[in-house]
């Protein structure tokens, strides 16, 4: 425990659990924001010991797009359609974090097992990254708001992103750019769509809207 | 083996007396009463002699019937609880003389008494069985005696009920026996415990788990199969709800220890199972013992939590024994036997104190109670004794078992590798989230109905309990501080119960250094307490001590009801895990601004059995009920069947 | 029990300068607050104030209520003797003993919360009903923390645990917040209880010993500073160097646990008390923090 990487990584396992546990949505909006920071700094850790341009350009690249620009969209729509907190979710706050516990020892536990090894010193990479994945699915799941099921979304975007960097170590240019480009249209859809929603049905709550079928 | 032969012929015999004489009260009871002390005194040697590592008896005998013979054996477990069922049973025979005094009908009583001392006689022979065929026999008296005693008062509806699901819950877990015992013998075909297990298949093994895990668990009150502890136990009188929930549901507890000493070397997951069973029982059990109202469906339910904790120490021993460290197996079952025994003594204790305040007051709903400890000193005292050592608080032995299976999870934790490790470090938070609610729900149940003022006039015009149920009460909560004080030297004896499942027994001499040090801890608190105590008084000698009113706010008129009421205590805590109690709330509040009458109902159903059982058997109604067609009541189609089925055979036999 | 004298010379210095923490977290809130707040020695002042008093006792309390001070200081002060402090082992050391220390603490709080019952008043119900319900949601995580630390080290004694930690490890730090909460949880401090207010409506520990005075109200206030001596001297021996000196070790202790005072002083200045139903989440909070450092060690 005691290389960089693995208090990075220790940082967004905290980052999952608190997000977990929140209520309001600028709070998280905020932990987001960390996250993209994280992973920025995971991707020129991976890259060690050169720190070529393109490595930089692509990690401070994801910086903006994830800790910058995906965070403010989404602050600004919730903005725009006046909601603050997720007030009633599906599953409480106290057995999200608690389920949020069993996650990162089910995360551990498997992660110790897959037989993954592009890094020498890969340490918390893959476990906290499956953690990331877990919580991204449990806040889609497990909230109501549609903020929040964007939120998980980004979240399980980032877990992705961590894994990948564990596999591959040196993901090429190409395929970073185009998961960029993939989670940024996503976004933007997403944005628009809960803008609309808002305007329309002056409410988020996705429970409500299961008759819009066909 | 002859003394244990005429301890159980005793107990028939006083017991038939007791039935022969039911017109003569006082002889009868003394009758019923003298069987289990007279059980006592004679068992007592060869009981202690095999606990102390001495030669194992036993006794063979052959009986007309088909599939076996008497065989019975005394080892050290049979001694162990032998020894827990014959005390308990003498100190609540000596307060039963005192509680049914004037209970119904002198017959009644004469048949309370006989069903209860065969009761006592058939977990006797329950513990002695060493064929499978006496097993069930003494099983089944068991059962049907203690439901001849739940039944006492049978004019109630809700005793009746209690009592008939007590029938239905034990037989269908005792049904499972017959298919565990058929596995067992098989391979043998021989039906004597010493003959089982030997050449068992590890799926048969298994299997045979399963099948004892459900037929002793529902003995036990493990959730799921716990729906008729919190009925039954509050319907007996006071004294028989202290020997049911003291011993008879720790027969389950000997039965499954029994089973696993036949079944050879447990693979990992039998721990498992046993650990998560045992943390549901414990966590469910004392959540739903703190939101009750009813004093004994209270303790009903905190037996739930403490066969939980037996639980908990039974798996973490099989988890020591299967990854092969030793010295958790051994400190994880020693702390459940040890658990096992000061259980019996402190849920003896409080079911007796609630007798009591039931005999005096005539409820136990802990909301018309309160400030009974002045009118009820010796009583109040045996109560606080037992809910403090309920609660595992030192210095009381409820503490040293505890400690125990603490202890063998932690070295779990520390000396296992990763995979065994982390489930048995999860039995830390939940054994202290559980000490910690029973905490709560035992200042609730003795602070409610002792202390502050009397809630009710039956409260207030409360006295104190007769000579005999006074001693049952004084010996019992001795006991408990005997058991305490005694601990580091029991710890031998009890490995030596266990040691078929945990052989090494190195860690009993340190165990044991370290329980001195505990005492040594306790020794000390006791002299700081005696010291501020006389520092107190020495204070306080020449200054003015003055008696007044509670500080009541300047209200001029206090009166009991501005009291906290049991679910006002409760209420924080209920009111968190409401997902997992379901607690309805009937609430008439005044809805304007000025005070008005107001009500408040709170009741807390048993979730297992209204989202498990309840539905199961209203299925299985549902799908009997399509077979009554075959019920029409015609004479003429009855006979014709009769007879097209004798013609049928007929044909068949002389083919 | 071998060096003995640094480790009963701690517990003496423990029990002399208790009440002095509470002076300094006075101090310190007053500073915030722009006064000059009382002396220093005020706590003494006070317990010799009470001690010279009479006792006035409720018609409706029975031996119980004595008995609640008087077992509340006798369990705080019979923990002392399992707590070690740098690298002297505690005068009394076995496996598992934190969980003595721990349940210790629990028989003060069940014979305090009983004496709150004892009255028969609304107030000291209401502080016993929510202490009864703290305790229980606090319980697991000091424990579990104390498990995580006892893996990392490979030792079960509280004495072979703590010394031996380095702060510089994660998850002794998860741990150490875990704890800061839990000490502000059992000791009656801002975020969960108001030590200053004196609306009963609003109490929990000051509530439940409302109608305690004279000699029995000294006894409580010592307990309370004693137990805060008790928790700070845990968390500060977290941070505590494995190596030096005993006599070192033991005037570190000493100056940490008002750091730790300090601290106390700083977070009261600036939160306010939560809401009764918020609590359950911060302390599951921590309970999480100790579930992530224990994860994190068995890995």
């Amino acid at each position: 425990m005691d290389t960089l990487l693995d208090r990075l990584m220790l940082l967004l396992i905290l980052s999952d659990l608190t997000m977990l546990a929140l209520r309001r949505f600028s709070a998280a909006l905020g932990l987001l924001a960390l996250q993209g920071g994280l992973l920025a700094a995971l991707a020129l850790a991976a890259h060690q010991p050169d720190f070529t341009g393109r490595a930089v350009l692509l990690a401070l690249m994801g910086l903006v797009l994830r800790g910058v620009l995906f965070p403010w969209l989404l602050r600004r729509t919730a903005r725009r359609a006046g909601i603050v907190e997720e007030r009633r979710p599906f599953v409480g706050f106290v057995p999200s974090l608690l389920a949020g516990i069993g996650l990162l020892a089910a995360a551990m536990a498997i992660g110790a097992r897959l037989p993954i090894g592009a890094l020498p010193t890969l340490g918390l990479v893959v476990p906290a990254s499956l953690f990331t994945v877990f919580t991204g699915v449990f806040l889609v799941v497990a909230r109501r708001k549609a903020l929040s099921q964007c939120v998980g979304y980004l979240v399980l975007d980032n877990g992705i992103y961590g894994f990948g960097v564990a596999t591959v170590g040196n993901i090429p240019a190409l395929v970073e750019l185009g998961t960029l480009l993939d989670a940024l249209v996503a976004v933007l859809v997403m944005a628009i769509a809960m803008y609309r929603l808002s305007e329309e049905f002056d409410h988020m709550n996705t429970d409500q809207l299961d008759t819009l079928r066909g | 083996m002859i003394l244990l032969v005429l301890a159980l012929a005793a107990l028939t015999a006083s017991g038939l007396v007791a039935l022969v004489t039911s017109q003569h009260p006082r002889l009868a009871a003394f009758c019923g009463a003298a069987g289990p002390l007279v059980a006592w005194a004679l068992a007592l040697t060869p009981a202690l002699s095999v606990l102390t590592r001495g030669p194992v008896l036993s006794f063979e005998c052959a009986w007309p019937w088909p599939f076996g013979a008497v065989v019975l054996g005394l080892d050290a477990l049979s001694a162990l609880f032998l020894l827990v069922i014959l005390t308990l049973g003498a100190v609540t025979a000596v307060y039963g003389v005192g509680y049914m005094r004037g209970a119904r009908s002198p017959l009644a009583r004469g048949v309370a008494w006989i069903s209860f001392d065969l009761l006592i006689a058939a977990m006797f022979l329950v513990v002695l069985a060493r064929h499978a065929l006496v097993f069930l026999l003494a099983w089944e008296a068991m059962a049907l005696t203690s439901f001849l005693l739940i039944a006492f008062d049978c004019e109630r509806r809700e005793v009746r009920r209690a009592a008939w699901t007590y029938l239905v819950a034990t037989h269908l877990g005792s049904v499972f026996l017959l298919p565990l015992f058929f596995l067992l013998g098989q391979p043998h075909a021989s039906f004597v415990f010493s003959a089982f297990g030997a050449g068992l298949a590890p799926g048969t093994a298994s299997i045979c788990f399963l099948l004892a895990l459900v037929a002793f668990g529902t003995q036990a009150g493990l959730v799921p199969f716990h729906v008729w502890l919190p009925e039954a136990h509050p319907a007996a009188p006071s004294h028989v709800s202290a020997l049911l929930s003291g011993v008879m549901i720790k027969m389950g507890v000997y039965g499954l220890l029994r089973m696993l000493t036949l079944l050879g070397a447990p693979p990992l997951w039998w721990g498992w199972l046993l650990l998560g069973l045992g943390g549901v029982s414990a966590l469910l059990g004392i959540l739903f013992a703190l939101a009750q109202h009813d004093l004994k469906r209270l303790l009903a339910y905190s037996s739930v939590e403490n066969l939980g904790i037996v639980a908990l120490g039974l798996g973490t021993g099989l988890v020591g024994r299967s990854v092969g460290a030793e010295d958790v197996a051994a400190l994880g079952l020693i702390g459940a036997l040890l658990h096992v025994v000061n259980h019996a003594f402190f849920k003896g204790l409080l079911f007796l104190g609630a007798g009591s305040v039931l005999h005096a007051t005539g409820t136990t709903e802990v909301d018309e109670l309160g400030g009974l400890a002045s009118r009820q000193p010796v009583t109040a005292m045996a109560f606080l004794v037992g809910s403090v050592a309920i609660c595992g608080l030192p210095p009381l032995n409820g503490f040293v078992g505890e400690f125990l299976i603490y202890w063998a999870a932690l070295a779990g934790l520390v000396h296992t590798p990763a995979g065994a490790a982390l489930p048995l470090a999860a039995l830390v938070p939940i054994l202290a989230t559980v000490g910690g609610l029973a905490l709560a729900c035992f200042t609730k149940a003795f602070g409610i109905v002792f202390l502050g003022q009397p809630r009710s006039p039956a409260a207030a015009a409360a006295h104190e309990a007769g000579a005999s149920m006074r001693a049952g009460m004084i010996v019992l909560a001795l006991a408990c501080v005997a058991i305490a004080l005694a601990a580091p030297l029991l710890l031998d004896p009890i490995a030596w119960c266990v040691a078929p499942l945990a052989p090494s027994a190195e860690v009993v001499p340190r165990a044991a250094a370290v329980l001195w040090q505990v005492l040594l801890v306790a020794a000390a608190l006791s002299g700081l307490l005696l010291v501020l105590a006389l520092v107190r008084r020495w204070l306080l000698r020449r200054r003015e001590v003055r008696s007044e009113l509670t500080w009541d706010c300047g209200y001029a008129a206090p009166t009991s009801r501005m009291q906290y009421t049991g679910s006002s205590f409760a209420q924080p805590t209920v009111d968190l895990f409401a997902s997992l109690l379901r607690t309805r709330k009937r609430i008439a509040a005044p809805d304007l601004h000025f005070p008005d009458a107001a009500h408040l109902e709170t009741e807390t159903r048993d979730v297992s059995r209204e989202e498990i059982y309840e539905p199961l058997f209203e299925g299985t109604e549902r799908l009997l009920k399509r077979l009554r067609v075959l019920q029409h009541g015609r004479v003429q189609i009855y006979v014709l069947s009769l007879v097209v089925t004798l013609v049928a055979l007929l044909l068949w036999q002389v083919r | 029990m071998s060096a003995l004298s640094p480790a009963w010379f701690e517990i003496g210095l423990a029990l002399l300068l208790a009440p002095l923490l509470n002076s300094v977290i006075a101090r310190i809130k007053a500073a915030f607050a722009g006064r000059q707040g009382p002396p220093l020695l005020q706590p003494y002042f006070d317990l010799a104030k009470l001690l010279r008093k009479g006792a006035v006792y409720s018609s409706t309390t029975t031996w119980i209520f004595r008995a609640g001070p008087i077992v509340a200081f006798a369990t705080t002060a019979a923990a002392l003797l399992l707590l070690p402090n740098g690298r002297v082992a505690a005068p009394v050391a076995f496996p598992a003993d934190f969980v003595l220390l721990a349940y210790l603490l629990a028989l003060g709080r069940f014979f305090t919360i009983s004496a709150a019952l004892d009255t028969g008043s609304s107030f000291e119900g209401m502080g016993a009903s929510r202490e009864a319900h703290f305790a229980a949601l606090a319980e697991p995580t000091l424990l579990l923390g104390l498990a995580a630390l006892a893996r990392k080290t490979g030792a079960l004694s509280l004495s072979q645990i703590l010394p031996t930690t380095s702060l510089l490890a994660p998850e002794v730090g998860l741990v150490a917040v875990a704890l800061a909460v839990i000490l502000l949880c059992e000791n009656a401090r801002m975020p969960f209880d108001d030590p200053t207010t004196h609306l009963e409506l609003t109490m929990v520990h000051e509530v439940m010993v409302l109608d305690h005075g004279g000699p029995d109200f000294a006894f409580v206030q010592y307990a309370s500073a004693l137990k805060l001596w008790l928790w700070s001297a845990l968390l500060t021996a977290l941070f505590l160097p494995a190596s030096g000196n005993a006599w070192v070790a033991g005037a570190l202790t000493v100056a940490g646990v008002f750091a730790v005072a300090c601290g106390v002083g700083v977070v009261e200045s600036s939160m306010a008390r939560l809401r009764l139903l918020r609590v359950p989440q911060l302390l599951a909070t921590a309970l999480a923090l100790t579930a992530v450092a224990l994860i994190l060690v068995v890995r």
